[in-house]
């Protein structure tokens, strides 16, 4: 920049360092919750932590919270699996949807490709009822799959793929025709070797949208063993009149969102990469 | 846009797109026409009996008070939600674009919260004002304020604002920071030889090159505040006190799921499928071609 403003640059990191702090804060003090015992968060508000730290989170993880059936443990794995499954599953059908949507002449092609965008505008929250009868119709209730296959149709996955497919030279698409190869072979040996950064960046938001889905696992599993572990959390929260167990439901807290976190701390290229081209 | 060199196959992208097409008519459409067949029935809760009633579920939802009640506080929230997180986050993009010493840590430590699950965001700020357990609560009463959110519908809603806006900004920051480091060096560096304040500078430059930004954000905050948050208010809420933060797709999952009125939450759902489409259009329409300079 052509000027000097020190005061400037001061006020500056002031600004984005307190905004830093309001940030956190929420997460710290979540954290220092998770390591005290129940009657120490109630007795007083701690603003340090605490020593029981392993036994909350030991708790946690292989006891579970009082009354609720389930373990952390268990309803991390369950969320894994779902968040896993949705990524995996859309990744792959709009792959393939996309693919044939660029690469192949056929009759109502448009019409499909109307059809996939259409999702877009049908939230799971505008059609809770009929989708749950749906569900339960094909016995989807409490089961992997009924968290996993009604999450995995996606416009936005096979749109960020198009667009790439568009980008990839027709040179690549002749050469490899010349040469006799047909389009399966295409597909895997140049396409998919080509879009592993696509992938990469379309995974990442999956991943924490999957992990991060609540209505729709809160309306299909009543079974405690296919909780995941956001629905496990509001029901620690929902116990009336009762004192709720604050130290385990903040370790549950703390473990339900240290993986997407990760996944964004470890892979924030991707993420941004990510966000705003699914978006935009 | 189409390419010029394709494949031939008759059967290959139909076995293609089946996957693909068969999950969107199962979980998407046959439910959405579902949605919208059951709008215009009257059902009992049993499913024992069925009878036509045309537009008569719409007519009721709109004499209810009730759902004039939900809009109003779906318009409060999703505005708020969308100002407080917007104006925060284009402060600390404006910031964080201007200092290039520690412009990435800055970056990493305010996009995080995004990951956070609304509802898990929603237990955070539940701890902190719960009346019996929080700290800003202790504080807040300590100052004089009689806080109560169970029973106070206003702070009710603060508190369900504040959960749903504190992770937003994450996101709103994102793509104002990409934002400003698109508008290219030049303009400003120009500007202020002119000498023009930063102030200045950012309201006549910076601010104006943004504005395709800003109206995306609006629209995709809305689209936020009206959906995602349902976490947000089934965890601490619950659309409570009397109503106060009932918004409208809680008031759906309420209406059919706990009250099983399944055709007034049926035409409910109708109703958000027309919002849903009219932002998505919006969103494709008005803003990749009129916001530009």
């Amino acid at each position: 920049m052509v000027e000097h403003r020190p005061w400037l640059t001061v006020v500056t990191h002031a600004i984005l360092i307190l905004g830093c702090l309001i940030i956190a804060f929420p997460i710290y003090i979540t954290f220092v919750a998770s390591t005290h015992t129940l009657d120490e968060i109630t007795s007083s508000f701690p603003i340090f932590p605490g020593s029981h730290l392993l036994e909350n989170y030991i708790r946690a993880l292989s006891v579970g919270p009082r009354d609720l059936g389930a373990t952390v443990g268990t309803m991390m794995l369950n969320s894994l699996i779902m968040a896993l499954g949705i990524s995996f599953g859309k990744i792959f059908i709009s792959l393939l949807a996309a693919f044939a949507i660029v690469y192949f002449k056929f009759r109502f092609r448009m019409f499909f490709f109307w059809l996939i965008f259409i999702t877009l505008m049908l939230p799971v929250e505008v059609r809770i009822l009929p989708t749950y009868k749906v569900a339960a119709d094909l016995n989807l209730l409490d089961s992997y799959s009924g968290l996993i296959f009604p999450l995995i149709a996606s416009a936005t996955a096979t749109f960020l793929f198009r667009q790439f497919f568009m980008t990839v030279p027709d040179e690549l698409c002749e050469a490899h025709r010349v040469d006799g190869g047909g389009p399966i072979r295409f597909f895997f040996d140049i396409l998919l070797p080509m879009s592993r950064t696509s992938i990469a960046a379309l995974f990442v938001i999956l991943f924490i949208y999957g992990w991060n889905q609540y209505l729709w696992p809160l309306l299909i599993t009543t079974d405690e063993s296919y909780y995941t572990l956001l629905i496990g959390i509001q029901r620690m929260l929902a116990v009336g009149d009762q004192q709720a167990e604050w130290n385990i439901i903040m370790a549950s807290a703390m473990l339900a969102m240290i993986p997407p976190v990760l996944v964004v701390i470890f892979m924030q290229k991707q993420f941004v990469k990510g966000m705003t081209e699914t978006e935009k | 846009m189409e390419k010029r060199v394709v494949f031939k196959n008759k059967v290959l992208p139909y076995l293609l797109l089946a996957p693909q097409i068969i999950i969107t008519l199962v979980f998407f459409i046959w439910p959405a026409t579902q949605a919208i067949y059951q709008s215009v029935l009257q059902e009992d809760a049993f499913g024992l009996s069925r009878i036509f009633v045309g537009l008569d579920n719409f007519k009721y939802i709109f004499s209810d008070r009730i759902y004039y009640n939900s809009i109003y506080v779906t318009a409060i929230f999703s505005f708020s939600v969308a100002a407080i997180s917007m104006s925060v986050a284009l402060m600390l993009a404006v910031m964080a674009d201007r200092a290039i010493r520690g412009a990435t840590t800055y970056k990493t430590l305010i996009i995080w919260p995004y990951a956070v699950a609304p509802v898990v965001s929603a237990v955070l700020w539940y701890f902190l004002f719960n009346p019996t357990v929080g700290m800003i609560a202790f504080f807040l009463k300590s100052i004089g304020v009689d806080w109560n959110y169970a029973l106070n519908g206003t702070q009710a809603m603060l508190l369900v604002i504040i959960s749903a806006a504190w992770r937003e900004i994450s996101y709103n920051f994102l793509f104002f920071l990409a934002g400003l480091q698109a508008i290219p060096k030049s303009f400003i560096e120009a500007a202020a030889i002119d000498g023009a304040s930063p102030a200045k500078r950012f309201w006549t430059i910076s601010f104006p090159l943004l504005s395709p930004t800003v109206f995306f954000l609006i629209v995709m905050n809305i689209v936020y505040a009206f959906f995602d948050t349902f976490g947000v208010i089934h965890a601490i809420t619950e659309g409570g006190p009397n109503e106060a933060t009932n918004i409208m797709v809680y008031k759906v999952y309420h209406d059919g799921f706990l009250g099983l009125d399944l055709g007034g939450s049926a035409a409910q759902s109708v109703i958000l499928m027309v919002v849903v489409i009219s932002l998505t259009v919006i969103q494709f329409r008005y803003i990749e071609r009129k916001v530009h300079y």
